[in-house]
């Protein structure tokens, strides 16, 4: 018998450096937008197009994922005057839009389309909360697979992933405070984010006082919840030659990569270790790269402990060192490999995913927003000065990892490289 | 025999076409936990499925199976979102693994069952009884009855087991 976790599931690698993000796109982030998600879809594919310098004659492919909380594809393309060759909505959240750039990269080499815009549009905060109010799968009649869900209390992201979080603790001894220094650290980065949602950096202490939601999480260890609209644009990279700033290219992606038992992870293996165990075989392969020559990380952060859980099985620590990884200073600006440069989702906003990519891209570009004074070029001229209200520019950025997160039974990632 | 057919105030509807979690809990209506196991690879799993996770074989037999086991891991909720859970914080999210097929077929495998903490009695656990409970505590299945052919498996520390000394619990009370 073959077990799961025996199946080789690396790729063809002939697309490395063939596809590049060319264009990105935010509205701000915000609880309480004011607008519909049709409204927040449309700015941000539309900044995305004018990042890149593109027209809507230009972009021929569109994606979005959503919970079903989202304005479809059609509807966005038609009110900016794009005609879609290609669209195709999905649902999820977390680990999507790496899978979703695979995906976009795909259909362009099967000829279905050239240029392709991805989004994700939310009110997060003052429509469908993910993590909050259970909506009206709260009250629905139990059945017979959400008796030993919903039936046990058992709904919210927070309480399906604290058992793995817990355990993992258990297994290797790792500490709240350790954890906690995820969201110190994201909190320093999100004060020099004007854009952030929660620009005020927190201490290891604030996050252990804050009160517990599901143990092991404390409010502090949970992301925000805010409305916004965010995109980007995905082409070959000779088309990337035409676009108005250097290209963000694309190395390997690994989508939606799944533990065994994907239809209830906690079956198999030491539940500590989470899909990124088996996405990595596919991840770094691709890239041709490996975790030491990653200068950037954007670890998906709906949780302190995700950050840490994705950057141990993606092999930037030994497995069961990511207590120490989290904490000993590697992953603030200043240190050997930042990671969540923007303050992610603990702190700047909840995208799903997208402006990790964003920050990442803004990174190889070495353009992010930050507090910095802008030159006579148009550019921010970066101080490297990190402390509160300053840069948050990495030096010298020419490799970034995205590590998404669904469940710790999903992931997906992303290798890109400066041109 | 009457039932008061909802538990926690939730109503519950096995669907007609749901004939695996249908078997799953009409055992469980019976205080009899059954697994399926396997007619090819001979290996149980949890929860009810339509194939063998292992070998992917569509033939499998109810099996009776002990229901008793060691905490895996847990989560305690202190904010509820669900209405029915409110008036019960902290409850305890309990993954317990079962003794029967404990490090099969990987070494770090088992039948992990999601279920909560209660008493004796099946009422979920009072805050003191939580504080009790933690990784390497060994749990029995109790059942709470919704209706003749649904009851609800729960665990409640097994009074008659041997005990870890102090079972391990997250640093912060």
């Amino acid at each position: 018998m073959v077990q799961q976790a025996d199946i080789d599931a690396s790729s063809n690698k002939y697309l490395r450096g063939k596809y590049a993000i060319v264009g990105v796109g935010e509205t701000g982030y915000v609880r309480g937008s004011g607008r519909t998600t049709k409204a927040l879809g449309t700015e941000a594919v539309r900044n995305a197009m004018q990042d890149a310098g593109l027209k809507a004659g230009d972009v021929d492919g569109m994606l979005s994922y959503s919970f079903n909380d989202s304005t479809f594809s059609p509807t966005v393309a038609g009110e900016l005057g794009i005609r879609p060759n290609f669209y195709m909505d999905v649902y999820g959240g977390g680990s999507s839009i790496e899978a979703l750039i695979g995906i976009a990269i795909g259909v362009i080499e099967a000829g279905m389309c050239k240029t392709v815009a991805i989004y994700r549009a939310m009110n997060g905060y003052s429509q469908v909360r993910i993590g909050g109010t259970g909506g009206k799968g709260a009250v629905a009649p139990l059945s017979g697979e959400s008796i030993f869900t919903r039936g046990y209390g058992l709904m919210s992201a927070g309480q399906m992933f604290c058992q793995s979080f817990m355990r993992h603790m258990y297994d290797y001894g790792t500490t709240p405070e350790q954890v906690a220094a995820v969201k110190a650290i994201h909190s320093e980065h999100a004060s020099n984010n004007p854009k952030a949602y929660y620009n005020k950096r927190v201490s290891v202490e604030d996050v252990i006082n804050s009160r517990m939601i599901v143990k092991p999480l404390h409010l502090l260890d949970c992301c925000v919840e805010t409305d916004n609209g965010v995109a980007i644009i995905v082409t070959s990279i000779d088309r990337a030659k035409d676009c108005k700033h250097p290209p963000a290219v694309i190395q390997s992606v690994v989508g939606r990569c799944c533990k065994p038992r994907a239809d209830m992870h906690y079956q198999s293996g030491p539940i500590s270790t989470v899909a990124g165990h088996y996405g990595k075989q596919i991840l770094w392969p691709n890239a041709g790269l490996g975790p030491e020559d990653v200068d950037v990380t954007g670890s998906y952060d709906a949780f302190t402990f995700t950050t840490m859980l994705q950057l141990e099985d993606y092999g930037f620590c030994e497995k069961g060192e990511g207590g120490d990884y989290v904490s000993n200073g590697t992953m603030r600006l200043g240190g050997a490999r930042p990671n969540n440069t923007s303050g992610g989702h603990l702190c700047e906003g909840y995208t799903h995913g997208i402006n990790m990519v964003i920050e990442n891209v803004r990174q190889l570009r070495h353009d992010v927003d930050d507090f910095c004074p802008v030159g006579a070029d148009g550019k921010r001229q970066h101080t490297y000065d990190y402390s509160e209200g300053g840069c948050r520019q990495v030096k010298n950025v020419e490799v970034t990892a995205n590590l998404g997160w669904a469940t710790p039974g999903q992931g997906s990632a992303m290798i890109m490289a400066k041109n | 025999m009457t039932f008061p057919n909802e538990y926690l105030g939730m109503p519950v509807k096995v669907g007609e076409l749901d004939h695996e979690n249908r078997e799953f809990y009409s055992y469980c209506a019976k205080h009899d936990l059954h697994l399926q196991k396997c007619n090819d690879c001979d290996l149980l799993r949890y929860p009810a499925t339509t194939a063998c996770p292992f070998c992917s074989s569509p033939d499998a037999t109810w099996t009776s199976v002990e229901g008793k086991g060691t905490l895996y891991s847990y989560g305690e909720v202190h904010h509820a979102i669900q209405g029915a859970f409110r008036k019960h914080t902290p409850y305890m999210l309990l993954l317990v693994e079962l003794d029967t097929q404990k490090g099969q077929p990987g070494e770090f495998d088992g039948i992990r069952m999601t279920s909560n903490l209660v008493t004796a009695e099946g009422e979920l656990a009072p805050p003191e009884l939580v504080k009790q409970v933690g990784i390497g505590t060994r749990l029995k299945i109790i059942y709470k009855d919704v209706d003749e052919n649904v009851s609800i498996p729960l665990f409640a520390i097994d009074e008659d087991a041997e005990q870890p000394e102090k079972p391990w619990r997250y640093a912060i009370e």
